[in-house]
């Protein structure tokens, strides 16, 4: 009846287990009853669950992102300590415990924080950068991002119900196989990649075509913001880099439940195929992950330097190339399928290719600033701090080309990885969530507490991964949950404190917040452009209306919004308003990706009828809409007027609701 | 509702208008989907490739593929795309029922294949040559039965459409789903050519 599913799938058998199955549990419910007291529940189904508007898919997003950093941070915080006290001795882990928790950390900032993350910041900021009034398909963004959750929500049930995978981010067989990992850890990982890959994979096929069919009359590719084009380059390695994965993870499904021999040892397996297989989606999803940061570092700087972006085009032209560099790597990886490819090519070969782009963007960046007027608000400071970081961790790469000595698997890697993905995907998405979040909700963030977000953040970094870099050189492996080196304690216990400081960075961030909403009408933005910004996000109101642009406005040239501010065009009251076609809400989104977590959680536990359920529920969730062909709701062009009327005359009373 | 009077002008989207561009976005959509399903096909095909060089336990495949079958199962999947394509140009045309009925050889078509293959797939099974025998089998069932598994949505999909045909007649929301399935069928028959010369061909040969 209820499959491998017993009583001791509750986390009895660990003190520490049980407190985190606790705090996940309480968390829930703790929403929950705040929900029911404020008796919003309705508000928040009626006007966020079943909104089909971009920006708030996009706030959702983000605020999914943000949560499981809580939780990815966590379990780094878990991992850190462990290693600073496990010299000669068993830690506070045990072993077991210790593998699942570098799983789940590296699989939840990967999939359910850096990828959701920036697809948040897509979805709230392109159409309005291109134009637009909405994505071309908003329902299927929804169903995006449901999914996304739904694979977020299957690793935070592993923490109550069963435990999760010990075989690493990546799964590699033949440990991965159901001969050694008999449990349903990588059930819990194989099932939530695929969830979460099939959304992305939509996520992809979505902007890529808004980009594509639904800029503004006269905008050109080569007028295009250069987020806008990171996001297209983005967009087309999700669509071909995710199927990857999706297979990838199905064969080991089928390995582990059909007892299949993709991956075994021995009957015809090839754990090489796998490997592969990963690849081919891992290697371009390094890029995934960083080019929008790279998008937003460019609006930042332009913006703060107040000044057109020096060298636009070669700007275009290497986010281009970085694109086309990766499909290179893939179709390296594709063709050599099977055969061992060196997956440590990116950190040999592909680097110092990749490096000509990144440090042509560096140099525009730079001269940009250098001819304009620095203002060192906090976006630009984790544009700095990146900087800084990633020309230092770049050339520490070029050493792992080089160096003669095998760090290879070795703590090297991890903090070289690191510093791939902190400053340069993280902090960009950190400077984008505080340069937009006014575009979002009509107010700023406030800059104190951010400052010392950013500090702590940076000095965190530093200490946490410097000494890794060092403990590589002296042959620390990864993965160590216990060693008998005491020359290495030091080193972790200086990495220790970095992550402490991480800490205070992110309850910096959540002050920085909460002091914000509190000091809302002091922040608010009523020109709804607080920065003097140059790109078209910035001619809508802020929080925009949900049609974004009363009037689609004609661009021929980039900056467009600076230049409309120039020619004094940009305060010009449209003289005419239209009626507005926009889509109507829909909470089928919500129960795809309910279903499908039932679907996927029936799956791992092997609830054959539960999983029927599921499998019927999702049928009849893409049945109902399939047909559905009028789910547009036509704004009178009155509405229109009296909403951005008020916009013009009173604009602090459209920015004073932020919720 | 609608405000006439001041929604005339050149930004305005018609209804009409709206629609229109809504279905080409679908339509343009669509391939790109198709092109991810493709890579799917792609990597299922090199993983198969890498496998059918390490049969290791299982009977070699020659034995195991039967000429007749295969080729008919091919001809049903032409035929099918044949149909198919009838019904397209009798849609362009207007011809709701001559749309249906083609549709309806297109499904007969279509699940005399998935049967021949589910037939295929047990017999293989019964005589000890399943899908957890070898990695080459492993390959050579999920090759093969993912195809299965699109040609199987595309008939669901296909009895759908029959019933928004009869009850809705060839609205342009019709029409061009009917469209979209059927850049789906070919592109399925093509995938399958692909399985018979790359898959069948070489252990028949
Ligand atoms: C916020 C501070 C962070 C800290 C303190 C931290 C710490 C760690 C630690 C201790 C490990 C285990 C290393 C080992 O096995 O020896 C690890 C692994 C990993 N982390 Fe983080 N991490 C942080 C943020 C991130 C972020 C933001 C990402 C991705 C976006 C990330 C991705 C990974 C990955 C992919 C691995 C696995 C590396 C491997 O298996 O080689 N981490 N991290
Ligand atoms: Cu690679």
């Amino acid at each position: 009846m209820l499959g491998k599913l017993t009583i001791d799938a509750l986390p009895f058998y660990s003190g520490i287990a049980m407190a985190g199955a606790l705090v996940v549990v309480s968390g829930v419910l703790g929403v929950a009853a705040l929900v029911t007291w404020l008796g919003r529940w309705r508000y928040l189904w009626s006007e966020w669950l079943t909104s089909l508007d971009h920006k708030r898919i996009g706030i959702m997003y983000v605020t999914l992102a943000l949560v499981m950093l809580v939780r990815g941070f966590i379990d780094a915080m878990m991992m850190r300590t462990q290693q600073a006290v496990a010299l000669d001795s068993d830690g506070y882990l045990p072993p077991g415990h210790f593998d699942q928790i570098f799983t789940s950390h590296a699989t939840i900032m990967v999939f359910f924080v850096a990828i959701p993350f920036l697809t948040g910041l897509f979805n709230v900021v392109v159409p309005q950068q291109i134009g637009a009034r909405r994505l071309a398909f908003p329902f299927m963004n929804s169903v995006s991002l449901w999914l996304t959750a739904a694979g977020a929500a299957l690793v935070m049930s592993s923490l109550v119900i069963g435990k999760f995978s010990t075989a690493g981010w990546n799964a590699y067989p033949p440990y991965s196989e159901a001969q050694f990992s008999p449990d349903v850890g990588v059930d819990y990982w194989i099932w939530a990649i695929l969830v979460s890959a099939v959304g992305s994979m939509l996520t992809g096929i979505n902007f890529l075509v808004t980009i594509v069919k639904r800029r503004a009359p006269g905008m050109r590719l080569m007028m295009m913001p250069l987020f806008t084009w990171a996001t297209l380059c983005t967009s087309i390695l999700m669509v071909f880099a995710f199927p990857a994965l999706i297979v990838a993870a199905s064969l080991l499904g089928l390995d582990r439940y059909l007892g299949m021999h993709f991956f075994t040892d021995g009957d015809g397996g090839n754990v090489m195929n796998y490997v592969s297989l990963f690849w081919i989606w891992g290697h371009p999803d390094v890029y995934i992950l960083i080019l929008p940061a790279f998008g937003i570092y460019s609006e930042v700087v332009a913006t703060f330097s107040g000044r057109r972006l020096f060298g636009y085009e070669s700007l275009i032209y290497s986010t281009a190339a970085i694109t086309a560099l990766s499909l290179v790597v893939w179709l390296h990886h594709f063709l050599t399928m099977g055969s061992g490819a060196d997956v440590n090519a990116f950190f040999g070969q592909a680097a110092p290719l990749i490096a000509i782009p990144t440090v042509v963007t560096i140099f525009d960046w730079l001269f940009t600033m250098y001819r304009g007027r620095v203002q060192f608000t906090v976006p630009m400071l984790f544009t700095l701090g990146f900087i800084v970081t990633f020309v230092v961790g770049g050339m520490t790469g070029a050493l792992l080309a080089v160096v003669p000595v095998d760090i290879h698997d070795t703590t090297f890697l991890v903090a070289h990885f690191h510093n791939l993905l902190i400053p340069g995907a993280l902090f960009g998405y950190f400077a984008g969530y505080q340069y937009w979040f006014p575009k979002a909700f009509g107010f700023r963030l406030e800059e104190k507490w951010g400052r010392r977000a950013f500090w702590a953040w940076i000095v965190g970094f530093c200490l946490a991964f410097i000494p890794l870099y060092i403990l590589g050189f002296m042959g620390m492996p990864q993965h160590l949950n216990r060693y008998y080196t005491p020359g290495w304690q030091p080193y972790l216990i200086v990495a220790e404190c970095g992550a402490f400081f991480i800490l205070c960075g992110i309850i910096f961030l959540a002050v920085q917040l909460a002091t914000s909403i509190r000091d809302r009408a002091a922040l608010a933005v009523p020109t709804g452009d607080p920065w003097d910004a140059r790109t078209l996000e910035w001619a809508t109101a802020s929080p925009p209306a949900t049609y974004n642009f009363a009037v689609v406005p004609h661009v021929n040239g980039i900056d467009s919004w600076w230049t409309m501010k120039q020619a004094g065009t940009a305060a010009r009251k449209p003289g005419q308003f239209h009626d507005i076609l926009m889509p109507d809400n829909s909470g089928t989104g919500v129960v795809l990706g309910a279903m499908s977590f039932v679907f996927a959680f029936a799956m791992i536990w092997q609830i054959w009828w539960l999983a029927a359920v599921g499998a019927l529920g999702i049928f009849a969730a893409l049945l109902s809409q399939t047909f559905r062909d009028h789910a547009e709701h036509r704004i009178p062009a009155s509405e229109v007027e009296a909403i951005e009327s008020r916009r013009i005359l009173a604009p602090a009373l459209v920015s004073g609701a932020p919720t | 509702m609608t405000d006439a009077v001041i929604s005339s002008g050149h930004d305005d989207e018609t209804a009409a208008e709206a629609a229109e561009r809504a279905l080409d976005e679908k339509t343009f959509g669509f391939w790109i989907y198709l092109m991810s399903d493709a890579i799917i096909f792609a990597l299922l095909f090199a993983t198969f490739v890498v496998m059918s060089h390490n049969p290791a336990a299982g009977s070699a495949s020659h034995t195991l593929f039967r000429l007749p079958d295969t080729f008919a199962k091919t001809i049903l999947l032409l035929a099918s795309s044949t149909t198919l394509g009838c019904s397209t140009a009798a849609t362009a045309t207007g011809q709701r029922w001559r749309t249906l009925a083609w549709l309806g050889a297109t499904f007969l078509f279509g699940l005399g294949f998935v049967t021949m293959e589910i037939s295929e797939f047990y017999g293989m099974a019964v005589a000890g040559a399943g899908p957890w025998r070898s990695g080459f089998l492993s390959a050579f069932f999920t090759l093969v039965g993912t195809h299965a598994i699109h040609v199987s949505i595309g008939l669901v999909w296909i009895v759908l459409s029959g019933c928004e045909v009869t009850s809705r007649g060839l609205n342009p929301f019709v029409v061009s789903r009917l469209y979209r399935l059927g850049l789906f069928w070919h592109f399925l028959v093509i995938v399958w050519i692909g399985i018979f010369s790359f898959v069948y061909l070489p252990e028949i040969l």
